[in-house]
């Protein structure tokens, strides 16, 4: 809400010095946040001028221009000046605004004395638009127009209530009244102090009657009637053309309207200044039968935008035998709209139900100044007020008369009364509120307070509908009289358990990719259609948004590695080549059901099977691990070659992840979608549970992205890795008897994976083997085509005593003739 | 058989200051190596000296056996002193052609980060943990009614409209991403015990263009006390406690009236930041307020017994006030610079 200072000095009173800003340090302090300052940027001299005479001068680049000379002054020196002037809208005689030399317009426009087509311009004579009056650029400013005849020489700011400026606040959704200059005025008295005057206690509300109105609602919208108060006033004789006052079009401007013609500049300045929405209809373009009703489906109407709409049965519209002349409350039609030669108008000064309004509003797209206010409540008592605000002005300023005419009806109910128990603020607030305070306090916000035994019975003002609870009361007292007052307490928290068991595992896990060379990057879960049938079936179920940013990335990610392949190829552009990136973050899976859900209720505590409805109707979203890696591992150093980082590191970070956290896990030769289908593992649990995948990107996918050929990646479901974590680490005692060592090379068919033996060597060697290693897988030289060698380093210990090679041995070729049986494997001559 | 020598002080002192300058006169270890047989070895005059020390009459032995062990004492102390100073010199030899320019030093593992949003979030929790407090958390896709119908936003709130929430298909589910971590409050009231003292980080969204300060996925940290007899002055406490934590001894708070559905009375939490760049000063940083007692009916809590404060701020703008970032695609491009410019602290 923006706030002319001049407007807001009418209502409450200001220091003489009073600025934009200091306006908007008071009102802070009682919850208006402040937005910023608005004027009209000018700096004087800006006079009034009168053409005396003017030489039409037609110029090389096809304009012509006017030589004018222009008196500025009464008398003296420089008071008549030479000024070129582009437009031809004048005549000798007329009276026009003129910027002088060191006149500042907006933009930090200077004005100098210059040179121009063959004159010296001392000046120039401004626009509309240059004065930011208006956007009329289409010739200079015609005091006449405005219906002024200054003499020569006024200051032509304060002729034009140029030097005026407005504070603008941001108002919150619960304070509705402050979209008008009453509130607002209301609240600075209430931040200040300073002495407030109620506009409408200036106002005589008269009513006109008999002018028919049919008030139905054939289907309120959540119990409530769509009409609260509906007041019209029949007013003719008007003057369409009459200028507008320049000290409306000023605070107008300085409140963000524009000025389109005096009955609507009447009918937005009542709104501003009162809060109330006003609309004005040509009352001869208007048919027999008007009144409000719900629209039906599929009604149609032209709005005064030009767009003709669909009614839905919840629209509340305003109507006349026609049908549907205006949404109520949102914006009128295109038939009974006033124009210049509009003699005779219907003004509609009418409170609508909220929630009603502010479903029109969307449904059409039309958030207007209107429904604004009728979303966050109106003061229902204001409406016949503003009416005859409205009457006030159009007669004042086009001349016209109003009628006998009109009519009244009013469904609005008294505030309900709240009670507030005596000790209720403080012990919400902490402060100690003597009872005179809160009495004093209520009242000033316009409550009606009795004071009974226990506490207070307050009936909230008109304007104020969001007073309905006793805490709303005590935010407003501690408002009032300010936040500063509440004192600092640290309260005492029970005995708390620390994070729990998984907020610990993924700080673990997240600070060993770390501390092994990973870097965690925060990618948007927003994919599209494609991105996430990289590693997932094409009809797969996916999470979809359904007002998605950027149409295309519609879907919830699947998967966390088309953000890692994203966020690799942004690095890649960057010339960051060599990456080892990681995320933990949410992946999104359909929910156990997809029943339909009907919401519960917003204040009451759901039975059990509506919170598990609820909680069914959620999509499953574990926590997910995944890593990308690119380009080299390590870069070439002193005295070291460069690694390339491939399958291995994948396959690492698991490991490295399952020995961090105590668990035991299962790489498996796998061929997933959308991996490499030689270079790619599937992880389980030791119970076959399915974590993740890890290994090479396929080449194709790569390509596809841009990236080199060779990205290897691993994803793994955290949640699923963290319940296989042991409650506690049991140790094994650590023994200290001399340890004997082997070698072991064995000689097998490719196709047997080096997992496969590891584990038959661990079982058949048993208990004395301590310690096993792949050190070698050799191909070619004197093996056969189809064959590998495999070298294994075995450390074997025994608790007891020291192991002799003979022992060690023995254990070591059980293992052999094992291997042997299962894989037809022989030792390495 | 070696001739019979006389064992008396003169003799000895010869022998042994022929021994000694042999000794000395060696240039390294193998040399010194060499003269011990000629100096002290078998058939050396010294060894001579103690073969015929067997062969004195019973009375000289004793003077003459003494001259001997003090000579060998002597001579073995020169030949260790000897023998350590080459020993010395030859590993200083050895060490200086080992020197190499220790700034060269290549890395033997590659740096990593965790993200600067991560670790603020750890560090907020470990805050509130210290406090005796625990860590919420809750899904990001949501139930309308956890994130709206509890929190009292009324089924017509201006928020809930297409143009702020992300809505996801079909609509008539009622499924979001959630716009705050407020839906915990309400997760953490239903799951939990009384009193209730939580704090909630994570990953909202909302419908706003990606620019300089504002992105459609961000993160919050949220925090909510639900217990008997707690008011603002708690609230208050709690934050001030906070706010010295993260920004000094000499930050404090400022508390200004505003509204929030979810809260009443609510506010606007500012703080002053004594080591802003360009100057302490006021930095607007969250909201808060005391629990709307239609949360805590939703919750199943009563709220003519229970009273509960909450607050929320923003972990990336408090990230830009806090450690300087300029632009908020900084946090959300994964440019792996960002993240490792920090290393693993704030």
């Amino acid at each position: 809400m923006r706030v002319p200072l001049s407007w807001l000095g009418e209502y409450v009173t200001l220091p003489a010095n009073a600025t934009a800003d200091s306006v908007m340090a008071e009102l802070v302090k009682i919850g208006l946040e402040e937005e910023g300052s608005h004027s009209f940027d000018l700096q004087g001299p800006i006079v009034v001028g009168e053409v005396l005479e003017f030489v039409e001068e037609a110029q090389s680049n096809g304009k012509t221009i006017r030589w004018c000379q222009v008196r500025v002054a009464k008398d003296g020196e420089s008071s008549v000046r030479g000024i070129v002037c582009g437009a031809s809208n004048f005549e000798v005689g007329d009276k026009v605004v003129v910027t002088l030399p060191g006149a500042v317009l907006p933009g930090d426009f200077k004005i100098a004395a210059r040179s121009t087509y063959g004159h010296t311009s001392d000046g120039m004579i401004a626009s509309g638009r240059e004065l930011g009056l208006s956007d009329d650029h289409d010739g200079i400013l015609l005091l006449k127009n405005l219906g002024l005849d200054p003499e020569v020489g006024t200051d032509a700011l304060e002729l034009l209530a140029l030097n005026d400026s407005a504070a603008e606040v941001n108002v919150t959704p619960d304070r509705g009244y402050c979209f008008s200059i009453r509130g607002i005025a209301r609240e600075y008295s209430h931040a200040s102090g300073a002495r407030f005057t109620d506009p409408i206690s200036r106002i005589n509300p008269v009513l006109g009657t008999g002018f028919a109105v049919g008030i139905t609602d054939q289907e309120p919208i959540r119990g409530k009637h769509g009409v609260i108060k509906f007041v019209t006033r029949v007013v003719r004789n008007i003057d369409a053309t009459a200028p507008t006052p320049t000290w409306m079009v000023s605070r107008l401007k300085l409140a963000g309207m524009r000025s389109i013609s005096v009955v609507v500049d009447i009918t937005n300045y009542v709104m501003l200044e009162l809060g109330q929405p006003i609309h004005a209809y040509d009352l001869d373009k208007l048919g027999s039968g008007f009144g409000v009703r719900r629209a039906s489906n599929s009604e149609k109407i032209t709005t005064l935008d030009g767009a003709e709409r669909t009614l839905s049965s919840e629209d509340l519209v305003i109507i006349d035998t026609s049908g549907p002349i205006g949404i109520a409350g949102v914006m009128g039609g295109a038939s009974t709209e006033v124009s210049s030669s509009t003699k005779n108008v219907l003004i509609e000064s009418a409170n609508f139900d909220g929630v009603s309004i502010a479903r029109s509003a969307r449904r059409h797209k039309l958030p207007s100044e209107a429904s604004k206010r009728f979303e966050r409540g109106v003061d229902p008592k204001v409406a016949e007020y503003a009416a005859a605000r409205v009457v006030q002005l159009l007669e004042e300023l086009t001349g016209a008369k109003a009628d006998e005419l009109g009519s009244f009806f009013d469904s609005s109910a008294t505030p309900a009364t709240i009670f507030l128990p005596n000790d209720f603020a403080k012990s919400l607030t902490g402060v100690s509120y003597s009872p005179e305070d809160i009495d004093e306090t209520l009242r000033a916000i316009g409550c009606v307070v009795a004071t009974v035994s226990d506490g207070f019975e307050v009936i909230p003002p008109s304007w104020r509908p969001d007073l309905t609870h006793k805490t709303d009361l005590v935010e407003e007292v501690a408002r009032i009289t300010g936040y500063e007052q509440i004192p600092s307490r640290l309260p005492v928290a029970p005995p708390g358990r620390g994070l729990t068991r998984k907020q610990k595992l993924k700080r673990i896990v997240s600070n060993t990719l770390a501390f092994t060379g990973h870097t965690e990057v925060l990618n948007y879960p927003f994919l599209t259609a494609e991105q996430n049938s990289y590693f997932h079936a094409a009809d797969f179920k996916r999470v979809v948004l359904a007002n998605a940013m950027q149409e295309s990335s519609n879907e919830l990610r699947l998967s966390l590695l088309p953000g890692l392949i994203d966020a690799a190829k942004r690095n890649a552009s960057r010339t960051l080549v060599d990456l080892a990136l990681f995320e933990i973050g949410l992946v999104f899976l359909p929910a156990t059901s997809n029943a339909t859900v009907e919401l519960p209720a917003g204040n009451v505590l759901p039975s059990q099977a509506e919170l598990q409805r609820l909680q069914d109707s959620i999509p499953l979203q574990p926590l997910t691990l995944a890593a990308l890696f690119m380009g080299d591992r390590v870069g070439q150093q002193v005295g070291r070659k460069s690694i390339k980082s491939s399958y291995a590191d994948a396959i690492s970070l698991v490991r490295n992840i399952a020995n961090v956290l105590s668990v035991e896990l299962v790489i498996e030769q796998a061929e997933p979608q959308g991996f490499h289908p030689g270079r790619s593992a599937v992880i389980k649990t030791v119970d076959g549970v399915k974590l993740g995948f890890a290994g090479e990107l396929n080449p194709e996918l790569t390509a596809q992205n841009d990236l080199p050929r060779q990205v290897s990646v691993v994803e793994i479901n955290l949640d699923v890795l963290f319940d296989a974590v042991p409650a506690t680490v049991s140790a094994t005692a650590i023994h200290t008897f001399p340890a004997a060592t082997q070698d072991l090379s064995l000689v097998m068919d490719q196709n047997v994976s080096a997992a496969e033996v590891l584990n038959v060597i661990r079982v058949s060697c048993g208990e004395l083997l301590e310690d096993v290693v792949l050190v070698d897988d050799y191909r070619g030289g004197n093996l056969e085509a189809n064959q590998k060698s495999l070298t294994f380093a075995l450390r074997f210990r025994a608790q007891d005593r020291t192991l002799t090679q003979v022992e060690a041995s023995e254990a070591r070729d059980k293992a052999v003739s094992e291997a042997n049986r299962l894989f037809g494997a022989t030792l390495r001559a | 058989m070696s001739e019979h020598k006389e064992i008396s002080k003169p003799v000895v002192d010869g022998i042994v200051s022929d021994a000694l300058a042999k000794i000395q006169a060696t240039t390294d270890l193998a040399e010194l190596k060499a003269v011990k047989p000629q100096t002290i070895g078998e058939g050396s005059a010294f060894a001579s000296l103690s073969s015929s020390l067997g062969k004195l009459p019973a009375d000289q032995k004793a003077t003459a056996g003494k001259l001997i062990t003090e000579a060998r004492v002597l001579l073995n102390q020169a030949f260790t002193e000897r023998e350590a100073e080459f020993y010395s010199v030859e590993q200083q030899a050895k060490l200086e052609a080992e020197r190499v320019d220790i700034t060269a030093a290549p890395l033997t593992q590659v740096f990593g980060a965790r993200h600067p949003l991560s670790l603020l979030q750890d560090e907020i929790s470990d805050i509130f943990v210290g406090m005796g407090w625990e860590i919420a958390e809750g899904p990001e896709v949501e139930s309308e009614w956890f994130n709206f119908d509890a929190l009292n936003f009324d089924a017509d709130h201006p928020a809930r409209a297409m143009q702020d929430t992300f809505f996801i298909e079909p609509v008539e589910q009622h499924l979001v991403l959630r716009t705050h971590t407020s839906p915990v409050q309400v997760r953490s009231l239903l799951e939990r015990d009384l009193p209730v003292y939580v704090l909630c980080p994570g990953r909202v969204f909302r419908t706003d263009e990606l620019d300089a300060t504002h992105t459609p996925v961000f993160h919050q940290v949220e925090g909510l006390a639900v217990d008997k007899g707690l008011t603002m002055a708690d609230l208050k406490g709690t934050l001030e406690h906070f706010a010295r934590i993260m920004f000094g001894d000499d930050a404090k708070i400022r508390l200004r009236p505003s509204f929030f559905p979810f809260t009443e009375p609510s506010a606007e939490l500012d703080v002053w930041h004594p080591g802003a760049k360009g100057g302490a000063r006021w930095v607007e940083w969250g909201g808060c307020g005391m629990v709307n007692p239609n949360v805590l009916k939703a919750a199943g809590v009563d709220p003519e017994v229970y009273t509960g404060f909450a607050f929320g701020m923003g972990i990336e703008r408090t990230l830009m006030f806090r450690n300087d970032v300029i632009d908020m695609h900084d946090m959300v491009e994964a440019d792996v610079r960002f993240s490792q410019q920090f290393g693993g602290v704030l």
